[in-house]
């Protein structure tokens, strides 16, 4: 880090430079060496001596170590080293958990290597170090090892019952907390109970937001690199600064020993915001050997090991007038931790507290969560996080309450949305919503699908019986991002703060570096990092070059989630700008023989007012910094800057969704008809890149809605353990997306921008299930399951209800899986 | 996602290859396309000691016309099935099922022998060879032999091959539009590329107004293939129309024995039979 450091100053409003790199759908810079793999992928990297290390992975879900012998294994070809959890239980310590959500939560700890008893399936037994990754995973075979089987716990509504048997002997329950928000207590609405003995008309749902799998493309990947008391860590991570600080906490590394690179990441979706206990065994194993290790997980260990995000049971509860003007929210939450508290795992429900009341005005809200231990791999962040199992539950809620009060869901949703002149409001949750127009999203949307001309044939599908029937389904969603103001999260207990940092270097040529502490894993900083700085400088983008992701260049950093970088790390970014250009006025105003007061900055210039031709470029003072031959007395000869941004609020996306369905009485199958929606996303950077990430994240979505699911049969395995069952929707199984914008500027940080990466993930999910469900309403159909399989749907239209739990159904099954049936054909086939 | 170490061995004919598995001893497999075998290789769910390659034995592969029959060699690839100006002739029918195979990728390695020979009943090819009454001919120490398709797929991944045996060619009928035939290969999956929940292959022949011959394979309606045989019976000779075609379709699932998984039950599996196979012969009648 060369940045030199300014004196503390106070903040100042910043004036933003015309923008003319914002706003232009420049093509990504970084994406030509990303899509042909003309880069560092951390599984790429190669070093001198280096070993492979495999693990041993329980194959039960809950049981005792009650025997493991690894000596074979010490004897296979080129291993080097086996360790057990009992070779390396002295130093592995517990991986963080950094958001205790209540003072009293339940935290047993979490080895990253089982030492005498397993909690999931997969939970590492044994490591085999060799000098070629197939040597280290044949080895794995030699190891032997006997567990003593204990009750699974896998049912949530079970597991907090009392009697039922314990993930964990050393707490008194299966409850990891109780969290609880109160808006009567919180002085941010009326009493909760009140308004519902007071309230026309009740209506309660119970919503069961699945299990799911980040599935990021490329796998996650370890590479440490011992240099006698030093360590180099490369590893696909989203978070290489906060993985420095709780490495080091953990491993007791000291922190200026230990150097974090998240090289080119390939995609994370928070599935790699986590301090994983690989990470950790690498570190451990290469400080034992003093060799460098690397560690590659399969496909398989991906679905199985790296953490699911969702797995909540809902229970919620809508209080309205007849004429539907809401009145309360009750929401009571289970919410799966999985076996053990990883990173932010307690911490992802209790986000969501505040955004279940959604854009609606209510006057009484009241939120109880339950953090249970199950035997299932723990779950932590994906792609919004909290959001959009609140937003699920708030936009299903509406359609229902709408059907209850005889009312258009439409119409239920205006009469209850922030209007646009009520902004700055402040919600029951006790956030305050900056700025919108959700009306105006909602029109433009409705025009976009082509609203009244679908609603009609619907209508006429309906009446002619037939047996394609039309539903149409709508979410008006918003979402709390660009996380986060620090002193709100450490009101709320979360481990670290919401700032984020950037500084500027400028080179002799004039060529720029950004140093982001954001670090991107597919979201195109570079691009947009490189159009701000365009504007604020008045450089050319091409002379822009954006660092990030080693903790040697970006010193300061909180990483890349939750919708921040733009608008937290991109501000940094502007700042920092700023500052570059104070500093260069000086030496410019020296320069030009003119009072610093004469001087105006445009285009990347600085020029005397009034006097025709006397000016000198940015570009120009970076060099005659660099020579320091002739610059004012007093100053340092530098204009390179850092800066740091917190911002003082979230901010809030919205925008309006709506899903036209076609759903297949006879087969159950459903399928999309046409997908529009207009999302307000403040300032748009790039409006290529936004649009990216709205496909994106309406593909997730989608996909949450339709096609994705983790099951686990009942001895705690994972049933959807490949890409054959646990189904990733591609290209094929979607619509074309009718997308739009809508631009209120946040007001919150000076680009005017609320995030962009989690909204099309948010918004989706319930616009889609409230599409399939229209279709088939009039058939009696009020509730499905997610995913809408096929069956499901047929089921729920034919035989009622939601269409039933498919891991109940198969646990039943005489037949086989897809993957059983590869396994047979290994074993039986002849010719393949 | 790594495999065992394995002997490997890649002749070049078929003879060489029947060499290759006799000598390969009792833990031999044959890798034709390797759209299954190499997965349950890499899952460590299949290790075995020697693996016979035939992607350079040139004699199994490509399509000859031998009178009224079409022969298919085993190696041919499902991309070479979808070029092929013969198929596309005479045999729609399989065209039109191996263009649901997998994706492209798979389909350039993929062959008809190979998914025939594994005989997965969510394969694709499988019922439709059952439903064109292929022959396949199986050579082995002792010779050729020819079998029918009716007692080639034995039960779940089971077939008539025996130790030592290769299987090299398919022949098919010529089923020309030309001839009044009609086909439609019907598959019901949750995503594009995935295995059938299930699926219908329906071959319907007509003459004046009238239904002459109907053949119709489901897949994945049981642990083999199956024919829809009184689906089959009450189409003879009935008029071309979608009540016939709705009423013989409603016995699509008499005697099937679907099993259960994630994607279905087998109830829900027999209930898509008669629709598919509705919706697959109305199609392929030209309703």
């Amino acid at each position: 880090m060369t940045a030199v450091e300014d004196p503390a100053v106070p903040d100042t409003p910043v004036d933003l430079a015309p923008a003319k790199e914002i706003g232009q759908a420049r093509l990504r810079k970084e994406d030509a060496r990303l899509i042909t793999g003309e880069t560092q992928w951390t599984d790429n990297i190669v070093l001198p001596g280096m070993l492979h290390m495999a693990m041993l992975r329980s194959p039960v879900a809950h049981g005792r170590i009650t025997h493991l012998d690894v000596s074979a294994a010490k004897d296979r070809p080129n291993v080097v080293a086996v360790f057990t959890g009992a070779d390396l239980a002295e130093e592995q310590g517990s991986l963080p958990c950094a958001w205790p959500v209540t003072p009293d939560m339940v935290n047993p700890g979490h080895p990253s290597i089982a030492v005498d008893q397993v909690n999931h399936v997969g939970e590492a037994v044994a490591i085999v170090v060799a000098r070629t990754r197939t040597a280290a995973a044949d080895a794995l075979e030699a190891i032997d090892v006997d567990y003593e089987p204990l009750p699974v716990v896998l049912d949530m509504e079970e597991a907090v019952k009392d009697g039922s048997p314990l993930v964990h002997d050393s707490t008194s329950s299966n409850t990891s907390y109780h969290f609880v928000f109160d808006a009567g207590e919180a002085g941010t609405g009326g009493d909760t109970d009140q308004a519902f003995a007071d309230a026309e008309v009740t209506v309660s749902r119970r919503f069961v937001q699945q299990r799911l799998i980040p599935a990021f493309m490329e796998p996650r990947s370890v590479v440490v690199q011992p240099t006698r008391d030093n360590y180099t860590m490369w590893s696909a991570t989203q978070i290489p600064h906060i993985l420095r600080v709780m490495a080091a906490s953990v491993t007791g590394i000291p922190e200026h020993k230990l150097r974090v690179i998240a090289p080119d990441v390939g995609g994370g979706f928070g599935g790699k915001l986590q301090v994983n206990p690989e990470e950790i065994l690498a570190l451990l194993v290469a400080r034992r050997l003093g060799k460098p290790i690397k560690w590659t997980e399969t496909r398989g260990e991906s679905l199985m090991t790296a953490h699911h995000g969702r797995d909540q049971v809902q229970f919620v509860d809508i209080a309205a007038d007849r004429d539907g003007t809401v009145r309360g929210l009750r929401v009571r939450l289970l919410a799966s931790m999985g076996a053990y508290l990883r990173l932010i795992t307690p911490g992802v429900p209790a986000l969501g507290a505040f955004m279940f009341p959604g854009i609606y005005k209510f006057p009484a809200y009241r939120f109880e969560c339950d953090g249970v231990f199950t035997n299932m791999v723990p779950t932590d962040a994906y792609r919004g996080a909290g959001r959009p199992e609140a937003t699920f539950a708030i936009e299903r809620i509406m359609d229902e309450l709408a059907v209850e009060l005889g009312m258009d869901p439409l119409e239920l949703r205006r009469k209850n949305w922030i209007n646009a002149d009520e902004f700055p409001f402040t919600t029951v949750a006790g956030l305050e919503y900056d700025s919108g127009d959700y009306a105006q999203a909602t029109s433009q949307a409705l025009e976009l699908l082509g609203y009244d001309e679908l609603r009609a044939e619907q209508q006429r599908r309906r009446e002619s019986n037939d047996p394609v029937q039309l539903g149409i389904g709508f979410s008006t969603f918003t979402e709390m991002c660009g996380l986060a103001p620090s002193r709100v999260l450490g009101s709320l207990s979360f481990g670290a703060g919401g700032w984020e940092s950037a500084s500027i270097r400028m080179l002799p040529t004039g060529k720029v570096e950004v140093v982001t502490g954001s670090t991107p894993h597919g979201q195109g900083h570079e691009t947009a990092w490189s159009q701000i700085v365009a504007d604020q400088l008045g450089v050319p983008f091409e002379d822009v070059e954006v660092l990030h992701g080693d903790t040697a260049i970006s010193s300061r950093g909180l990483d890349t989630y939750g919708s921040r970088s733009l608008v937290v790390g991109g501000t940094a970014v502007v700042k920092a700008a700023e500052k570059v250009v104070q500093k260069a006025r000086a030496i410019a105003a020296h320069l030009l023989e003119a009072s610093e007061d004469d001087l105006e900055f445009t285009d990347g210039k600085f020029s005397v007012k009034g006097t025709p031709g006397a000016s000198i470029g940015i570009q120009e003072v970076a060099l005659a910094v660099f020579a320091a031959h002739d610059y004012p007395e007093g100053i340092e000869p530098s204009i390179d800057s850092e800066a740091t941004f917190d911002p003082e609020n979230f901010s809030f996306p919205h925008g309006t969704h709506i899903c036209a369905m076609e759903i297949d009485t006879e087969t159950g199958f459903a399928k999309i008809r046409k997908y529009a929606c207009v999302d307000d996303v403040g300032t748009i950077v790039n409006p290529l890149i936004v649009e990216g990430q709205v496909h994106g994240g309406l593909a997730q979505g989608i996909a949450q809605a339709m096609f994705e699911e983790a099951i686990y049969d009942a001895e705690g395995n994972l049933t959807t353990g490949s890409f054959v069952d646990y189904l990733i929707p591609s290209a094929a199984d979607l619509p074309h997306f009718d997308t739009g914008n809508t631009v209120h500027e946040a007001t919150s940080n000076p680009l005017g921008a609320k995030g962009v990466g989690e909204a099309g993930c948010i918004a989706s999910t319930p616009a889609v299930v409230n599409a399939a469900i229209d279709a088939v309403r009039h058939l009696g159909v009020s509730e499905l399951r997610m995913p809408l399989t096929p069956e499901r749907v047929w089921r729920a239209i034919h035989e009622g209800g939601d269409g039933g739990d498919r891991a109940a159904a198969t646990s039943n099954a005489q037949g086989v899986t897809s993957s059983e049936a590869a396994t047979a054909s290994a074993t039986e086939g002849d010719q393949q | 996602m790594i495999p065992a170490a394995f002997a490997y061995s890649r002749p070049t004919t078929v003879e060489e290859a029947l060499q290759a598995i006799a000598d390969g001893g009792d833990d031999v497999k044959v890798l034709a396309g390797g759209q299954s075998l190499i997965p349950v290789m890499r899952l460590r769910l299949a290790a075995p000691e020697v693996v016979v390659d035939l992607t350079r034995v040139e004699g199994l592969r490509g399509v000859r016309e031998e009178g009224d029959q079409l022969v298919v060699g085993a190696m041919t690839t499902h991309a070479d099935v979808l070029t092929d100006p013969l198929l596309a002739q005479y045999a729609q029918l399989l065209v039109q099922a191996t263009e649901t195979v997998a994706d492209r990728q798979v389909r350039r390695r993929g062959t008809f022998g190979g998914a025939l020979a594994h005989a997965d009943p969510a394969g694709d090819l499988p019922a439709v060879a059952l439903a064109l009454d292929a022959e396949f001919v199986i050579a082995g120490p002792a010779g050729r032999r020819t079998v029918p398709a009716s007692e080639f797929f034995v039960d779940y991944l089971t077939t008539a091959l025996e130790e030592g045996e290769l299987l090299v060619e398919i022949r098919l009928p010529k089923l020309a539009a030309a001839d009044g035939w009609g086909v439609r290969y019907e598959k019901f999956t949750r995503v594009a590329q995935a295995w059938s929940i299930v699926a219908v292959a329906a071959a319907v022949r007509r003459e004046g107004g009238r239904i002459t011959e109907a053949r119709i394979g489901l897949t994945n309606m049981g642990p083999t293939p199956l024919r829809a045989s009184a689906t089959e019976a009450a189409l003879v000779g009935v008029d071309v129309s979608l009540e016939t075609v709705t009423a013989a379709a409603a016995q699509a699932a008499e005697g099937t024995s679907p099993s259960n998984d994630l994607n279905a039950q087998a109830d829900y599996r027999q209930h898509l039979a008669q629709v598919l196979t509705r919706r697959a012969l109305a199609a392929a009648a030209g309703l």
